[in-house]
This record gives C-alpha cells, structure tokens and sequence, in this order.
C-alpha cells in the first residue's frame, strides 16, 4: 500500500474504494527463528530493524488484539532526550536520532513534529537543577537552552505570569524535542516490517513459552504451537504475565498513568510543556485537541482508566498555570498500564533462560523510545549482545544493587516514579 | 477510591500513602542473601486481580493497613491492621 499526492486526489474523487490494507494478514507457520510476544510500537519496530539492519526476516510479531492498539495508541505522544543518567542519556539520544530520519526510513508519515518541549522552572533551585540538565543534554550531544522569564514569555506569552504562588522563572527549552502522530509509528514500522517478509499475525494470544532444559523451544498460542530458535517478550504493560508462562518473576509494579483530551481548538499551544510546579504537560494535537497529562495514580492498577483526584490535580495545575484553556470542553481521559520498574528506568536484557529475551519496564516513557527500543532490541536479538546504548540497562541490576539509574533521585521503589 | 481504615472508618484514598505489595511484611534476615533480599524489595507477581497490599493513613490515624483490592476493577474487599496481620 503506497500513497502518493495523486493517488489521494484520484481516490477523494471516486468514494476511497482503491485503498488495500498496509500489511499481509499471514497464517502463523510451524516455526520462526524469531518469535516476538507483542504487536505494539516495540515490537514492530523490533521486527523492521530486525529485517533492515539484520537481514532477519524469518520473524513473526505475534499480537493478542490488534496491531498499536496497546499503549502505542493510547499515549501523549511527546517525544524527546533530555534524560541525564548515563545509560538513559545516550538510550534516548540515539532514539531521537532514529525519530529524525524515521520518516525517510519507512516511506510513511509519522508527523513527527519537532515542535520544541519547555520544561518550566519555579525557584532558584530548580533553575540550578534544569541548568544542570541542559549541560548534561548538550554534553550527550542534543540541545538545550535555559530561557529566562522574558525569554518564557517570548515563547509562551499566554501563561500565567503574575501568579505570585510559583512565579515562572524560566524554562529549559529542548528545540527538537515535540510529538508524532502514535498510531502512524506503529502503522509504518508494521508495514517497513511486513513488506520485508516479517509476519505479523493479529488475534493470536501467547499462553504459554516452551521452555526445556533451560532453553527456549517456542510459544503456545490460541492459534496452535509455534516452535522458535529465540523469543522476545515485549509487551510492556503486561511484562508480568508474559514472563510468568517462562516461570520468570519481574521486578516490574503495574501501575496506572491518565491523560486527557479536550475538544478540538484553534492553535493556541505551539510546544510541548511542562509545568515545574504540580505535575502537569500539555501540547496540542494537529486536530487541535488539547493532550495532557500528569503523574501516575500512585497505586497498583491493571485497570485502564484512573481515578478522579489526579484528574483533579492536573486539572488544577493547568488553570495555575494556563488559565486561558479553562473553558475547553475535556472529551476523553483514559489510563495507561505501565511496567512500573523500582528505578524509573526499562530494562532490556537476556533472561536466564537460553534464547528468552525481555524489553520491557517502560515506565511511562515508552513512546519516545519506540525506534530506539526496536533498534537495541533487534541488535540484542540477532546479536546475542546488548546494543552499546542499553548495556546498562540490565535485568540483574536490583539484585545486585549495582547500575541503578533513579533518573528521578526519589529511591528504587516501584511506587516512587 | 475510598478505604475502610479499621480504626477510621471509609475514607478517601487520597488520605493513604500507597507502599506496595504485602509481600514488604516480610523482611529477610540481614544475611539472608541477595535473592531473599530481591524478592522482599524487587521481585513482585503482579498479577491482575485479588492484591494484597500496604497502605499508610497518613492523613488520619498514621496506621499501616493491609488492604484487599482488585487491581482490574478497582474494588476493595477489606482492611485490617498490618499489626494485626503480622501476629
């Protein structure tokens, strides 16, 4: 399926009814040398950098629903690397990196926007603390400005300026970080994928992984046994029970994380931001809706909706902050199950058993990883070795106490992130 | 979300601090070894469903609880002192 500015025009004048589907429906085969457990973002940007890069193409992504229609298609979009731990810093660096040529890479319009994120900032301290940032971001090569106040208000002039409870002091501004569009990334690594002969096989749930000897032979599916050379788990968001049916147990928490959309709007909010005093972010999606967010509900949860006080509380923090949106009509909130891991940070590394890879414990920075998570993990797959922007990122790192990366310096504690 | 404190009474989640899995009532010996240790601070079954877990009431009488409540639904089923459980 290729599209094309006359082929748009041809179809608008004859009903739409040229269109074919993005991506083969295959049945599954009696055996892949590379089962993936996951038809999100993750995993089918696995299976494109497994073929592209790898040449691997005897691939399958096996899906429980339907391809994206996990927490790919249920996020915030943003996308950035202004991380500062080493491990995360040059992970997010090299994923940005992958955001910025993705379009060219799979002929497919992500409408990745490098609209710009500002970080806001409240006190002298969390100046100093931003400041820092940004020096950490310029030293992994990515950019950052500190912006003063009239520099804030230069960019943002519809904020709330004279609150004299948390004045704005300045933002650290991130020129290419901004959105793309989620349900297109997942559309356009599927169809790279599928065109090179990965298959990617929908409404067929993993119920168990075949394990003999300490090695792994394959997976049960509710569309019969498929043997595989090596399986990758990566269904963030149910890490747990994948892991599980390997007799694995995960140092992961589900937790639950809301966001909200309001009607469609005239442009108002050009950037990505993010308010230093409450946790509170807001872009504007290309059909003008309003998309923000806040912290997580704090408690374990595998139900995909959250409660009413964090709506609150975001919604309290954007009208400190941007009084302006108060009138917009909220039309959606959703929750999101995230892999909860104790340090804020994913992990991605082999498991115990021979041939049983593991990416997973997002968090809820899963998105923004996409490209960079299929490229790191395909490189460990087809490799056996870590890709050199996730060798830190291993499976063993709480057990052992060493590696930890608290990029939020709150303590290694699934519920403090 | 509202959780019966046996000493308060139903009150709003927004009064407890969440802690975890009730699997922290259990603290390993000092030289336990590391994977007692990773079970009681890490390792945790997740499973969708009947949770078993701690939560403070900071806000009300400062007790530790072990709550009973679905992770997929939301409902809690029950409350009790983690003083009592640990007895």
């Amino acid at each position: 399926m290729r599209f094309s500015g006359l082929k748009v025009l041809k179809e608008g004048l004859t009903g739409n009814k040229g269109w074919g589907p993005h991506w083969r429906n295959p049945e599954p085969k009696a055996e892949y040398d590379i089962v993936l457990i996951g038809g999100g973002g993750h995993g089918l940007a696995t299976a494109h950098y497994l073929a592209k890069v790898h040449g691997l193409t005897n691939v399958a992504v096996l899906e429980k629903g339907y391809l994206g229609g996990g927490n790919v298609g249920r996020n915030t979009t943003i996308v950035r690397a202004n991380y500062m731990q080493p491990g995360n810093s040059e992970f997010y660096s090299h994923s940005l990196k992958l955001w910025e040529g993705l379009e060219e890479d799979l002929n497919y319009n992500v409408m990745h926007s490098q609209r710009g994120i500002i970080n806001l900032f409240h006190s002298d301290g969390q100046r100093d603390a931003f400041a820092r940032r940004g020096n950490m971001m310029i030293g992994e090569g990515d950019d950052a400005i500190l912006l003063d106040n009239a520099g804030v208000r230069k960019e943002l002039p519809y904020l709330d300026f004279d609150q004299t409870r948390f004045p704005v002091y300045g933002g650290l501004y991130h020129k290419r970080g901004g959105t793309a569009r989620h349900d297109a990334v997942a559309w356009g690594f599927a169809r790279s994928a599928s065109d090179r002969g990965v298959d990617l096989i929908q409404q067929c749930e993993v119920t168990g992984i075949d394990v003999v000897n300490g090695v792994v032979k394959g997976v049960q599916t509710t569309r019969g046994p498929i043997r595989a050379k090596k399986v990758g788990m990566v269904a963030a968001g149910r890490s747990s029970q994948v892991a599980a049916m390997a007799g694995l147990t995960l140092p992961i928490e589900s937790h639950i994380l809301q966001a909200f959309v309001t009607e469609g709007l005239k442009p108002i909010i050009d950037h990505v931001i993010t308010y230093g005093m409450g946790h509170f972010y807001i872009s504007q999606s290309d059909k003008g809706g309003l998309v923000f967010g806040g912290d997580l509900d704090m408690y374990s949860s595998y139900a995909a909706r959250g409660n009413l006080p964090m709506a609150e509380h975001v919604v309290e923090a954007a009208m400190t902050l941007m009084p302006a949106i108060g009138k917009a009509k909220m039309l959606r909130s959703w929750g999101g199950i995230m892999d909860m891991s104790p340090d804020g940070s994913f992990i991605m590394d082999r498991t115990d058993i021979k041939g049983l890879y593991f990416n997973g414990g997002w968090c809820y920075g899963g998105f923004k990883a996409t490209p960079g998570s299929g490229n790191a993990f395909a490189h460990l797959l087809a490799t056996d070795n870590p890709h050199p922007t996730t060798v830190r990122h291993r499976l063993d790192r709480f057990r052992t106490g060493v590696g930890i990366m608290d990029e939020e310096s709150t303590g290694s504690q699934h519920n403090l992130h | 979300m509202r959780l019966p404190c046996p000493i308060c009474g139903e009150r709003d989640h927004r009064e407890f601090y969440y802690q975890g899995a009730d699997v922290m009532l259990h603290r390993p010996d000092p030289d336990a070894g590391e994977a007692a240790w990773d079970d009681y601070l890490y390792l945790r079954a997740n499973v969708p469903g009947d949770h078993h877990e701690l939560w403070s009431h900071d806000a009300g009488c400062g007790a530790w609880l072990r709550v009973s409540r679905n992770t997929v639904t939301h409902e809690v089923t029950g409350a009790e002192l983690a003083t009592e459980v640990k007895r």
